[in-house]
């Protein structure tokens, strides 16, 4: 068996994507042939996930993120390549495995709408065997945990979109699940909510041990949750390492914030001024001068203060999407 | 500090049961809350659902009453009792529909149902049951009102009686297993509904839901009997309305057990293949 929690090896998803012109003609075209085109939405990706680590997983919008968490959880059949969670192959579906992980779709609702979360989570408890001496304080700790005791009595359609994430973070939890992957958890929501969650989900790893695998447009998420990122854009992956060392890798250029004594000054010998704060200047530069930008600006200004650092992660990240598909 | 997360328990046989009745319950009791909300769209539900039998009945009975007070042996008085049992068996048909598959699939819902370590057909079957639990505890009052308006020729002794009580839950199975194994369809093509058409006309014709099949021609007849569609309808009403004896009540049963079982095996296998074609699409 892996000790792996999440062993992934050449995963492959093709869809077979029907398409025609627009039109009357081509439409009735299709009904004699209809054409269809590949779509390799994962194309031989490669990672491995260990116990209690948690993953960001990141991409633009149809990279193969949720294509891959959804065969990471079983509900899509790979098209090659090996998927293993906790030594399950997740398309067999098995109940052993099902009742160890689970998938929470930021813009999906799990929960029966007309009727409190309560009674969403009494099912869960009948769905998952979950014994009642397990779950009741699960239940509660879990509700105590995300502060929604007074909300899991009101019907589900009730409850604000932040509100009822929460109580679907909750409906997901229940079995205690050892893995966990998170779609967009925080979508939509206001950056409180986003915190909380945020929260929410490092006491979750600590306290259980547990695995993440999380995607999220939100940086924030991803800076204050995972040390480990992987990257993967066109089904492929580009990256796969800390999520300081992104930087490194992709992004050209350093940024160096400036305070000199004679206040504003024409800097732009040095690099691209990129902004000003008062009398803080921001420059950027490529990565191979920022030393020597760094040495002249020492000693040709009088500078009251200076830091070189990275440009920001939102910057790397979109640096990354921009990519071309590697042919 | 961290917290050992359980291993999932291993049941024996025994375990296994009591953990599927506990689904099973649970879940016929969330579809009864849930039924509860829409006390007043129940109701007009159930005054909508008589609409077509009554129909039927006026014209059978008038057409009774114009030929001296039968159709081919049928009185007015079977009439008004086999269309009011109608009326009760026609709700226990309703189940979770092939057309319903579409939906769940387009919409995304079937992502949740997969995510749970159990067989969606398990949920559909417990949760239909429990719908079907407040629609009898509405079909009473109906029932009633309708047998002071057409004065029904009712009679059943304690065996039809027991056999109508699982006759119908027969009949919902036996409905349930094959909408669920023509919902498969919708794994290979998004335009299903020409097919489900097809088959619910098959179903209105050789089931005795639009006219008792005595009256159907003979052939009609003959081909009726090997397919299922009777056995979901006819058969648990005549359960009752009919004069069976107790040797073809339980041979009615049987059949029925035979067509759930046939019904299973062919979900079974195309779930096997469809589930492979998912592409889990709406999120």
């Amino acid at each position: 068996m892996s000790e792996h929690a999440v062993h992934v090896d050449g995963l492959v998803k093709v869809f077979d994507v029907p398409e025609r012109e627009a039109g009357l003609a081509a439409a009735a075209k299709g009904l004699v042939r209809r054409k269809t085109r590949e779509v390799r939405a994962v194309d031989e990706i490669s990672f491995t996930v260990d116990p209690g680590e948690v993953v960001g997983f990141l991409g633009p919008n149809g990279a193969g993120k949720t294509t891959t968490l959804k065969m990471l959880s079983g509900l899509l059949y790979p098209s090659g390549g090996v998927a293993r969670v906790l030594g399950f192959e997740p398309s067999k579906r098995q109940r052993g495995f099902l009742s160890r992980i689970t998938l929470v779709m930021g813009n999906r609702n799990q929960l029966q709408w007309d009727l409190p979360a309560l009674d969403s989570y009494e099912l869960n408890r009948a769905i998952y065997r979950i014994p009642r001496e397990r779950f009741a304080p699960t239940r509660d700790e879990l509700i105590e945990l995300l502060d929604i005791g007074d909300l899991v009595r009101k019907p589900v359609r009730q409850l604000s979109l932040g509100e009822r994430m929460k109580a679907e973070i909750v409906g997901a939890l229940l079995h205690q699940p050892q893995v966990l992957f998170l779609d967009e958890p925080t979508i939509g929501l206001d950056v409180t909510m986003q915190k909380r969650i945020r929260t929410f989900v490092a006491d979750y790893n600590e306290r259980y041990g547990a695995t993440v695998l999380l995607t999220s447009h939100y940086m924030a998420d991803v800076e204050a949750l995972c040390k480990r990122v992987v990257v993967i854009h066109h089904g492929r992956i580009l990256y796969d390492g800390p999520l300081a060392g992104l930087a490194d890798q992709f992004a050209a250029y350093k940024t160096i914030g400036v305070a000199l004594e004679n206040g504003h000054t024409d800097l732009s010998r040095y690099g691209e001024v990129i902004h000003t704060d008062g009398d803080w200047i921001t420059l950027r530069v490529p990565k191979a001068e920022t030393s020597s930008v760094t040495a002249r600006l020492l000693t040709e200004e009088h500078v009251l203060d200076l830091n070189v650092e990275d440009p920001p992660i939102e910057d790397v990240i979109e640096l990354v999407f921009a990519q071309e598909r590697p042919e | 500090m961290t917290t050992v997360v359980p291993e999932v328990a291993h049941e024996g046989e025994a375990g296994r049961f009591r953990s599927m009745v506990d689904l099973y319950v649970t879940t016929a009791r969330t579809a009864v809350s849930q039924q509860f909300q829409y006390r007043t769209a129940n109701y007009f539900y159930m005054l909508g659902m008589i609409a077509e039998p009554v129909i039927y009945l006026v014209v059978w009975t008038t057409i009774a009453d114009q030929q001296g007070g039968s159709v081919n042996g049928l009185s007015a008085g079977y009439f008004a009792a086999y269309y009011i049992v109608w009326t009760l068996v026609r709700n226990m048909n309703i189940v979770f529909g092939a057309p319903f598959w579409e939906h769940r699939i387009r919409e995304g819902e079937l992502n949740r149902d997969l995510l749970r370590p159990v067989l969606p057909l398990h949920y559909d079957i417990a949760y239909f049951a429990g719908w079907k639990v407040v629609v009898i505890v509405l079909w009473i009052p109906l029932a009633i009102a309708l047998s002071f308006l057409f004065d029904p020729s009712l009679s059943p002794n304690v065996q039809q009686v027991v056999a109508f009580g699982i006759a119908i839950w027969g009949a919902y199975l036996i409905r349930t297993m094959f909408q669920e194994a023509l919902g498969m369809l919708c794994f290979w093509t998004t335009r299903g509904a020409a097919i489900f058409d097809l088959w619910m006309t098959l179903e209105l014709l050789l089931s005795g839901r639009l006219v008792p099949l005595p009256l159907m021609p003979d052939w009609v007849q003959e081909i009726s009997r090997f397919l299922p569609f009777q056995w979901a309808f006819y058969f648990p009403i005549e359960t009752l309305v009919g004069d069976y004896s107790n040797v073809e009540l339980v041979r009615g049963l049987l059949v029925q057990l035979l067509w759930i079982l046939i019904g299973l095996a062919i979900f079974r296998v195309a779930w096997r293949y469809a589930i492979r074609r998912y592409s889990a699409v709406g999120g």
